[in-house]
């Protein structure tokens, strides 16, 4: 065979393995969105689930996953941060470092159904948390620091160390070059790593299921005092999320339209995170262009 | 390579002012030993070339004059800047640079606007009156020579620049902070003739007002703009005499080979 026709093949065989993965992911989603979608309505959003009636919706749920979201963003950031920041910036190269990033990797990979049970034993017995969204929002930290730590480094490392020389020839100190120069120019890559590892968080069950509950109690959307029992802020009390939902309505649930329920739970879920990743794209170049002041 | 005996040098005395000085300058890179005692003055508003071939540490040495070095090299020996030995491990080194600005091989503008460029650094070093600001930014676009091609887009992304436009952005940054001396790096050797003159002009005025050390791996470019030149093989300082001398009077073999092309 000549040069243009092993060519020829190579690109055939690329374009067949590529189209097949594109068919599987078109046949999922369309799957999901085609059996969920026409239940969704305006009232199974806005309604609570039903235990044993059929007719319920998904408020609860939809709103827990939203706030277990926030929460595990607002604990596991800062850490993810600090940690890229050291990594990529101040750790030296030495087998210490290596260290860290071997067990950043190992915790990667680690099964969320048993860093679940982890969480189990150590927040909600041992701690004494409760199956409460703090137990579930922690957990979850377990389960999202390793790759948005990696996603941290990588994005500053993939910035120009001229940048780096830039700051410092200028008499700034390595902590300013670090946040004032590095950082903004990493930023986009950062955010879109935050956002789909928000995608992550937000469909994620097998780690809350014992963490942050299976139950969703009725909450009082207009209580805003975060200590009340009844509040919808209140981080100590148990909360059903949407993943979670779709799980126990599957198993357990004696509703007669559990089918109904979890199609459509589906589809919401897998609609909320195609707008993170669409959303990602979008807000990662928006900012990348503001920060370098392109256009 | 031919063999040179690397002991012999030959060091001329400044008798102008000086703007900086060497003693015994020596760097290791771990046990690799980059530099040899080198002892070298500085003229000051003067511009010094040091030349020598790849590798010959010319770079290595220009960066520990403004501590660029540190936690890269070990720089063992004394720089004098102003009675005060600037390699003591008690100086601050974030106002050393504020003296002694630098500008690199590759272009590198921060990916902000131009204007942020220029003043950023100047708001870290405490300077917020907006009339301070904007005459700084506009005093060192111009002696950079920039100040008509960017006037009317201060805001724009300094990225969107050409290579030779960003170079001198990089000039216009350093000397924003109005530092006494400007060490430069082969800041031509990424652009273009037409850019690159543009530099070497922009250093021939910039030369009223700093002491200028410069980088080249252009003989032709050494021997347009600068004063005094230095000539480097293997770490060590051959020869240091003005220009004019170097280039056509060498006083040592491997300088006389170098400079007329014999070398190696």
């Amino acid at each position: 065979m000549n040069a243009k026709k092993i060519d020829h093949l190579a690109t055939g065989v690329i374009y067949t393995l590529v189209i097949s993965v594109i068919v599987i992911l078109i046949a999922i989603l369309g799957y999901i969105l085609f059996n969920g979608v026409p239940d969704i309505s305006w009232h199974f959003l806005t309604s609570a689930a039903q235990s044993f009636s059929a007719g319920g919706g998904i408020r609860d749920q939809l709103f827990n996953s939203l706030y277990l979201l926030i929460l595990t963003i607002i604990v596991s950031l800062p850490i993810g941060l600090g940690a890229g920041i050291y990594l990529s910036e101040y750790a030296p190269n030495n087998w210490t470092t290596e260290l860290i990033r071997t067990s950043v990797e190992v915790l990667s990979s680690l099964p969320s159904v048993v860093v679940g049970l982890f969480g189990y034993l150590l927040f909600v017995i041992k701690l004494n948390l409760g199956f409460s969204i703090l137990s579930g929002a922690i957990a979850l930290t377990f389960f999202n620091l390793p790759l948005l730590t990696r996603n941290i480094e990588e994005s500053l490392r993939g910035v120009p160390d001229l940048q780096r020389e830039a700051g410092m020839s200028l008499g700034l100190s390595s902590w300013k070059t670090t946040t004032k120069i590095v950082l903004p120019a990493a930023l986009p890559g950062i955010l879109t790593g935050l956002i789909l590892s928000a995608g992550r968080i937000f469909g994620e069950a097998a780690a809350l299921i014992y963490t942050a509950g299976q139950s969703a109690p009725t909450v009082d959307y207009t209580n805003w005092n975060i200590f009340s029992t009844t509040s919808f802020l209140n981080p100590m009390r148990p909360a059903e999320t949407l993943a979670v939902h779709i799980w126990k309505v599957n198993t357990e649930s004696v509703t007669p339209d559990a089918h109904l329920i979890s199609s459509a739970s589906s589809a919401v879920l897998i609609i909320v995170i195609l707008i993170f990743n669409l959303g990602a794209r979008f807000l990662g170049n928006k900012l990348y262009n503001k920060i370098t002041a392109s256009k | 390579m031919k063999e040179y005996n690397l002991t012999d040098s030959y060091i001329t005395d400044i008798t102008e002012k000086k703007a900086l000085s060497t003693d015994n300058l020596q760097v290791y890179y771990g046990d690799n030993h980059a530099i040899f005692d080198a002892n070298l003055n500085f003229p000051r508003y003067k511009i010094t070339a040091l030349i020598g071939a790849s590798g010959c540490g010319k770079s290595t040495f220009l960066r520990c004059l403004n501590r660029m070095n540190d936690k890269v090299a070990r720089v063992d020996g004394e720089i004098m800047y102003r009675n005060t030995d600037i390699n003591s491990s008690k100086i601050n080194v974030y106002e050393v640079r504020k003296h002694i600005g630098m500008v690199f091989q590759r272009p590198n503008p921060f990916a902000k606007s131009i204007k942020e460029n220029i003043i950023f650094a100047l708001k870290n070093a405490g300077i917020n009156q907006k009339d301070e600001l904007e005459e700084r930014l506009e005093q060192s676009l111009k002696s950079a020579a920039l100040w008509d091609e960017v006037k009317d887009n201060l805001n724009k992304s300094a990225l969107a620049l050409s290579g030779g436009q960003q170079q001198r952005l990089c000039i216009a940054r350093s000397i924003a902070m109005k530092p006494d001396i400007l060490l430069l790096d082969e800041p031509a050797s990424a652009l273009d003739p037409i850019s690159t003159s543009k530099i070497e002009e922009t250093l021939q005025t910039l030369k009223k007002d700093y002491s200028i050390i410069i980088v080249t791996h252009n003989l032709q470019q050494a021997s347009r703009i600068s004063d005094y030149t230095a000539f480097l093989h293997l770490g060590h300082i051959i020869e240091y005499n003005s220009t004019v001398n170097v280039f056509t009077h060498p006083k040592m073999r491997p300088t006389e080979d170098y400079v007329s092309g014999n070398f190696g």
